[in-house]
């Protein structure tokens, strides 16, 4: 029988331990340790040390290796007073950490001392269930989380492409979703359109997303914008967004926005589909190449595609706009590899991927050039709906 | 003979397939031979100096020719050639 005292007197002689002055000179180093919080969760959200990992005691075993794979990186762990960090230093060195060491004294002692502490910007209770699962992605986590609720995304069009993607958007918790699309529901929408539904058709596209999104997730702030982008409103519109996606199918808007987000340095996540194919990519303004750069000049008219051999299969538009809201996500948190100078290719019937390879191009008459210099232009819509819908773009009404 | 991907827009003028065979060492020679057996798709690829329209790209082994060698990048008969006109469907 061991006494709780005689138990962390042993613990404490076999760990190495550092003091709040100590560890403040390791942290302000070139290559600091990491630093651990172990304590609870209300514990943590009263005030940590700025640059702490939180990991509750409980969870240290499961999450450390997320939080610190190189088991040879030194670790300084901190609790309230320095008793539950000596055991979680053991447990560290137990598990193979070469350098853990215990902050005698915890976070009291920290404070006592004068140094530098914050209060954690959390989720609520609520949110914190919402997202549970993101916050258990050590990719993501609760700084991610919060990261996506201060998020604000723009989608171009409240159609195929733009249904799931704001779905996914919308779920995930990103705070603000901006919507732009001029049209109404119309019932040969609702093959593949997941955000309307047959009791909204004949509502503004921007009304029944906004339905959709609000009934999924009441946190989210949706902006609807129930007009076109021109050369006259396309700044005012997208200056202030973190990311566009772009799910509109014609050539007057996508260059539009491409030569609008080159100036405001907002990225673009493109999307196109067709039948039984498409594709996505990133484009990054000046990190990698424009629209331009890949297609510096739209078609004319007469040879742009016959609008009468559209079509799209209605899972299509499902695939690749997931995967635009997917790669939103990751610029919005910062994270992984996102196509920028990569087009991904999918054919549905196939079922095959392929990767093509884009250059930054140098002459671009576009990117190459510097923001103010660029103007915009209105192409002339030239590829219109052969019967009921004269007036709509047949892209819009495919995508 | 290289393969030459077809884009859907542009299968119709082929008899609908999605590849088809080429003969040529160079994408040029590759497009010339295409488009003197299907002249139906000639106008989509290129211009009337012959050169690639600005609308269209063409990717050897997934890479872009425009900012290589252009129409002078060489294909063998293990090339994969893909064309990909812009499309207002989609830029597909």
């Amino acid at each position: 029988m061991v006494s709780h005292r005689d138990h962390l007197a042993a613990v404490k002689a076999e760990i190495n331990e550092v003091t709040a002055q100590e560890a403040a000179e390791l942290l302000s180093e070139a290559n600091p340790p990491a630093l651990v919080d172990v304590r609870e969760r209300d514990e943590y959200e009263q005030g940590f040390i700025p640059g702490a990992v939180f990991i509750p005691r409980g969870n240290l075993e499961s999450r450390i290796e997320a939080a610190v794979p190189d088991h040879d990186q030194p670790v300084v762990i901190y609790c309230a007073s320095g008793n539950r960090s000596a055991y979680a230093a053991k447990t560290l060195t137990e598990m193979g950490y070469t350098h853990a060491v215990s902050m005698s004294g915890g976070f009291s002692g920290w404070k006592q001392a004068g140094r530098d502490w914050k209060v954690p910007r959390t989720l609520t209770p609520e949110q914190y269930d919402r997202y549970s699962r993101h916050v258990l992605v050590p990719e993501v986590g609760e700084e991610g989380q919060l990261k996506l609720l201060e998020s604000k995304v723009l989608l171009i069009g409240a159609g195929g492409l733009g249904s799931p993607a704001a779905l996914y958007l919308a779920a995930a918790g990103v705070g603000t979703i901006g919507i732009i699309d001029a049209d109404v529901v119309d019932r040969s929408n609702l093959q593949r359109q997941i955000l309307h539904t047959e009791d909204r058709i004949g509502m503004p596209k921007v009304e029944s997303a906004e339905r959709a999104l609000k009934a999924l997730n009441p946190d989210v702030n949706v902006v609807a914008y129930t007009e076109r982008l021109d050369s006259s409103n396309v700044l005012d519109i997208i200056t202030g967004y973190d990311v566009i996606v772009d799910g509109t199918d014609n050539f007057p808007t996508r260059y539009l926005l491409n030569d609008a987000s080159l100036v405001a340095g907002i990225p673009v996540v493109h999307g196109s589909i067709y039948q039984f194919e498409g594709s996505v990519t990133v484009y990054k303004p000046h990190e990698g190449p424009c629209y331009r750069c890949q297609y510096p000049e739209p078609p004319p008219p007469e040879l742009a595609p016959s609008c009468a051999e559209g079509g799209v299969l209605g899972v299509l538009p499902g695939v690749v706009g997931t995967l635009q809201a997917t790669e939103a996500v990751k610029l919005l948190l910062g994270i992984g590899d996102p196509l920028i100078g990569r087009q991904l290719r999918y054919d549905a019937l196939t079922m095959e991927f392929v990767e093509l390879k884009m250059k930054r191009d140098p002459n671009c008459p576009v990117c190459s050039k510097e923001p103010s210099e660029i103007e915009f232009i209105d192409y002339e819509q030239f590829c219109a709906m052969p019967s009921r819908a004269l007036a709509t773009p047949v892209q819009e009404a495919v995508a | 003979m290289s393969t030459v991907r077809m884009p859907p827009i542009l299968r119709q003028a082929v008899g609908g397939a999605r590849e088809v065979d080429a003969s040529g060492s160079t994408v040029r020679e590759v497009l010339v031979d295409l488009t003197d057996r299907y002249p139906g798709i000639k106008g989509h690829l290129l211009d009337d100096g012959g050169e690639l329209n600005r609308f269209v790209n063409v990717y050897v082994n997934n890479e872009d020719v425009r900012l290589g060698e252009g129409l002078e990048t060489a294909v063998t008969d293990a090339s994969t050639v893909i064309v990909l006109p812009a499309m207002a469907g989609g830029a597909i």
